[in-house]
């Protein structure tokens, strides 16, 4: 780690005042549970750390319009923990207790969660983004079991969100400041699959804070999020979808599928969703939109598996929305 | 000469008791030092720069801008111009600073120009190894080739693999050291398994005397084998200690440094043919294994196969070490025994099915290949017992539905007879008992059982005894490697106090009126043997002293034990286990272990170490693998974040029977923490190939791997 310089504004205007305008001027701390160990790793060598912790703004969760929103700076243990939040959103409360660490809980935040750089062991070991050495991705001629199955750029590292998938599936939209003014952007479009090493995997730029998560009104809608871990304990999903139903009696008349752990980006399967119109959900029909939401998996040369764990994952969420699970 | 035997069983106060570990309460609450705490005033630290390739040649060194960097106090170069680097991860230099930050901040500043040399990472196709592969030469014995065609042969052949492991000490290696060059002395804090010769080892890498180096040590936060040296690192720290002015350095390896370089378990592959008659009787084995221990080689003792059932009439083996460019292995719990256990009894489950046979009557049809039949037949008994397996056992494969359930079995053995260790007793005129000793406890309880032994011997509560260890300034005892130390140290114990208490009766025997061998020690007395009313308490009997203590010492020869311990153990577990056959992920549902280990000084402690064993076990069943790529020359998950542990969740209910009779007990004491861990990976994977009828053939268990056996997509040896 390089040394640094530290700030702890308490307000987001002087925050924002304190950003660069490339990613070496300055980093946001928020639970640091990434970007300390990044900066470690000299991943991330920030010239100024701005801590954002102290910022009401980017605090507490409250009622809006008929939904939520969500301040960046809410750990994960609040989110888990909130009434508003448990009582309509069990995908974003099954997605943070898949943070299998109290520890990282307590300090990791839902801005973070969403800010976090992959974890492509190839990238954490400082071999880059894309991973690629005379012009040929270390990833696909290397050791890829962990990596993604839909790719169609040089990213091959999977999303690290936890929260990512759900939100899209709930069609979330997120709050992002800069000192230039602010901005929204939808949770779908927030995540990117950079084409060049110097880009980045988010929409967001070095002078820029993601302030709020807004979620709309659940609506009666039924949403869940499965992930498939190897371990009881903190350990990255191999696999994880997050669905929301819209339902029309026993019936489904809308359905928003989004993987996770699959991708440079969450995948959003929307045949397989749009096949689920009109149908009850059954472990067949479950089944089926699991298939069809892998059919376009290209899978490399590791890790095959990890489209029956998709679609494993597509179906599990499926059943469970819907009671079933 | 006197009698030195434990006191009868049914005599024992405190030997053979559930007694609490004595240092539990302070390890629980962060009152116990690890060395890795030790912080001496004006510490500086050291940090390492290790190779980036795993195959190099050094063309240059330049430390003269990390010399001007601030905070800079030493540095120096080990693998100078023209020093060929073999292993990502090899020593290049190591610097110290006043702070660990502006060590590091120096240390990026070391310029190094490197000619890169191709490599070989990665060990699991035999035929890729080339020229890095080094045959042992073959073995037969009788006429494998025409038992395997004799009519009615049943035959099954098969690969199995189990990848490099590493020992993820939490404690990482390192050591505090400070050397003052006007003294000549140096004091050494290491983490380290062997705290008597640990010194002696870094005087001879500085061309010391032994006598100028003193050990310390409280706690070790996991050696499990890989601890027994002062290590390049310890050496070199030295040095900058001494170009620092006698400064303490403390240096210890980060989390990747420690999985990297601080020693591995070695890898298995193996293809292996056996046969059998149609009633079972196994009557040839063929088998040709691999495996690499890092570039130095390393191995495996084929003469371990087929593990266990040793003595089938025919066989043929064929074994080749690989070197890769990869960091040395270390001796890991049970060295070599769980991997040829896991190949050999998987290979014996998959045959059993083939003859349509339960794996618990194959076992048992063949026990007479083993060395301690009878042993292994109780055992097993007992074992399907505890798992209910004669209710819980289907034939492979009939299990059906998502999450399908499976029982497995293997069996095990270890040596485990006590080291070379001394123990000086000493009885105070005021009534002290001090017992000194240089070993250490490895967090197995050493602590508890030697005192134990020592107040069991002086007839005093555990609370008399002042017990002082790891220190070279103690009596020797020996490293704590092979499951000795239990057995060594009770012994030199038990030798030192009866030694020392033959002297109290000596001077209390006038004040009795009796002859000093109708004395015995009890309930905090002195008395004459079966007369309470004749007595001394134990301070008025010390007080007898006058003013010199007593002072004795007891050793331990494994040459010449005296019953006292002994080694060479059997052991059976089994496992129940759920596979969800959609997600690949093995659920532990039950580890059942039944032990022989002969006399146990600590039921407690000696069923902490089988659960310790049994949770390594699991750990690399289910998860743990080192993750080489051929392109780079990393070890990819050099971390604690894709090298995976099993947690609490992952673990599942283990219970355990040690086995303790009059039979047992009179062999004397045999340490348990390596046989511990030796079927564990055995039973679960014969458990998961139960389950879901198919066999996975290269560990971990993971849902890679499940799923690709189960989608008939496993890779296949090249």
């Amino acid at each position: 780690m390089h040394s640094f310089e530290y700030a702890s504004p308490a307000t987001l205007k002087d925050a924002l005042g304190l950003l660069g305008s490339s990613w070496s001027d300055a980093a946001v701390l928020a639970g640091g549970t990434d970007l300390i160990s990044s900066m470690k790793d000299n991943l991330a060598t920030p010239k100024r750390v701005v801590n954002i912790k102290g910022i009401k703004e980017l605090s507490g969760i409250s009622k809006s319009g008929g939904g939520l929103r969500i301040g960046a700076a809410v750990t994960v243990d609040e989110l888990m923990e909130n009434a508003l939040v448990r009582a309509e959103y069990p995908s974003l409360v099954a997605a943070a207790r898949g943070m299998g660490s109290p520890q990282i809980r307590n300090m990791g935040t839902v801005g973070g969660d969403l800010c976090q750089r992959p974890r492509c062991w190839y990238f954490r070991n400082g071999f880059g983004l894309l991973a690629m050495k005379n012009g040929k991705s270390l990833v696909e001629g290397g050791q890829n079991e962990f990596h993604a199955i839909f790719t169609d750029g040089p990213a091959k590292f999977v999303s690290a969100s936890s929260f990512g998938p759900a939100l899209i599936a709930l069609g979330a939209k997120l709050k992002i400041a800069s000192a230039a003014g602010n901005r929204e952007v939808a949770a779908a479009d927030f995540f990117k699959s950079p084409a060049a090493e110097t880009d980045r995997e988010i929409d967001l730029k070095p002078n820029e804070i993601l302030t709020a998560i807004e979620i709309p009104a659940a609506k009666g809608t039924k949403n869940a999020t499965y992930e498939v871990r190897n371990k009881e304990g903190l350990d990255w999903p191999l696999a994880a979808a997050s669905v929301v139903l819209t339902m029309k009696g026993a019936n489904v008349a809308s359905a928003q599928i989004v993987m996770g752990h699959v991708g440079p980006t969450p995948v959003v399967a929307a045949e397989a969703a749009k096949s689920l119109a009109g149908k009850a959900i059954t472990e067949e029909t479950a089944t089926a939109a699991g298939k069809a939401a892998v059919a376009g998996a290209k899978p490399l040369s590791d890790n095959g598996y990890k489209v029956h764990l998709a679609a494993v994952a597509v179906k599990r969420a499926l059943l469970a929305a819907a009671g079933k699970a | 000469m006197p009698s030195y035997s434990y006191p009868p069983m049914e005599n024992r106060r405190l030997i053979g008791k559930r007694i609490t570990r004595l240092d539990g309460i302070q390890k629980a609450s962060g009152k116990a030092k690890y060395n890795s705490d030790v912080r001496p005033a004006g510490t500086i630290h050291a940090v390492g720069l290790f190779s980036p390739h795993a195959h190099a040649r050094v063309k240059s060194v330049d430390t003269s801008a990390a010399e001007k960097a601030p905070g800079f106090a030493a540095v120096t170069v080990v693998a100078p111009a023209g020093t060929e680097l073999n292993w990502a991860g090899q020593e290049i230099a190591f610097l110290a600073a006043q702070t660990e930050e502006q060590a590091r901040e120096a240390l990026s500043l070391i310029k190094v120009e490197y000619e890169i040399l191709p490599h070989l990472v990665r060990e699991e196709s035999l035929s890729k190894a080339g020229v890095r592969g080094k045959p042992a030469g073959e073995q037969v014995t009788g006429d494998p080739d025409a038992a395997f065609s004799a009519a009615g042969a049943v035959t099954h052949e098969a690969e199995y693999g189990i990848p490099v492991i590493t020992h993820c000490c939490l404690e990482p290696h390192g050591q505090t050291v400070a050397w003052d060059g006007a003294a000549n002395k140096i004091e050494f804090w290491p983490s380290t398994q062997n705290v008597s010769a640990v010194g002696g080892d870094l005087a001879k890498q500085l061309e010391l005397p032994a006598t100028s180096i003193h050990v310390h040590q409280d706690h070790i936060g996991g050696g499990f084998g890989s601890k027994f040296q002062s290590d390049n690192w310890g050496r070199e720290s030295a040095k900058l200690s001494k170009m620092a002015g006698g400064k303490p350095v403390k240096f210890y390896l980060d989390r990747r440094e420690e999985l990297t370089i601080a020693g591995v378990r070695p890898s298995v592959f193996a293809k292996i043919k056996l046969a059998a008659k149609p009633d079972g009787e196994m009557t040839a084995w063929d088998s040709t294994t691999w495996m690499t221990g890092g570039f130095g080689g390393g191995g495996l003792n084929a003469d371990l196969l087929p593990y266990v059932f040793r003595n089938v009439a025919n066989r043929r083996i064929n074994h080749t070490a690989v070197s890769t460019n990869n960091g040395a292995s270390r001796a890991w719990r049970a060295p070599n025994h769980p991997q040829v256990c896991y190949i050999t009894q998987a290979a014996m489950e998959d045959l059993a099915a083939k003859l349509k046979m339960d794996p618990v009557d194959f076992f048992l049809k063949n026990l007479d290949k083993t060395v301690r039949a009878d042993v292994y037949k109780a055992q097993i008994t007992k074992a399907a017992d505890m798992i209910a397996w004669k209710t819980n056992w289907k034939p492979r494969g009939s299990s059906t539905g998502t999450v399908r359930r499976g029982l497995g079995l293997a069996i095990g053995t270890w040596g485990g007879a006590g080291h070379a260790s001394q123990c000086r007793a000493t009885i105070h005129p005021d009534g002290t008992a001090l017992i000194e000793i240089g070993s250490q406890d490895l967090g197995t309880g050493t602590r508890t059982i030697i005192t134990q032994v020592a107040a069991e011997t002086f007839g005093l509560a555990m609370n008399a005894i002042t017990l002082k260890l790891g220190d070279n300034n103690y009596p020797p005892s020996g490293a704590s490697g092979g499951s000795t130390t239990v057995g060594g140290v009770s012994a030199s114990t038990r030798k030192a106090t009866v030694n020392a208490l033959e002297k109290l009766f000596a001077a209390v025997a006038p004040t009795l009126g009796v002859p000093p061998e109708q004395l015995e020690a009890v309930d905090s007395k002195i008395q004459v043997k079966g007369n309470a009313a004749k007595s001394l308490t134990w301070k008025a009997a010390c007080a007898k002293l006058g003013v010199s203590p007593i002072v004795e010492t007891g050793a331990n020869d494994p040459r010449n034990p005296g019953g006292l311990t002994t080694g060479g153990v059997g052991g059976c577990q089994m496992a129940d286990v759920s596979v969800d056959t959609e997600t690949g992920i093995v659920k532990i549902n039950k580890v059942v272990a039944v032990q022989d280990v002969g006399m146990v000084v600590n039921p407690k402690t000696a069923d902490s170490q089988m659960y310790g064993g049994i949770i390594m076990g699991i750990c690399a069943a289910l998860m743990e693998e080192r993750v080489m790529d051929e392109m780079t020359g990393r070890f990819l998950n050099a971390d604690m974040e894709f090298y995976k542990l099993a947690g609490a969740g992952d673990i599942g209910e283990i219970e355990v029977l040690m086995e303790v009779t009059p039979e047992h007990d009179k062999r004397g004491v045999i340490g348990v923490g390596e046989p511990s861990t030796v079927p564990t990976i055995a039973a679960i994977a014969n458990a998961v190939t139960n389950a879901i009828g198919i066999r996975v053939p290269v560990l971990p268990l993971t849902p890679k791997n499940v799923l690709n056996a189960l989608h008939n997509t496993s890779r296949r040896f090249a």
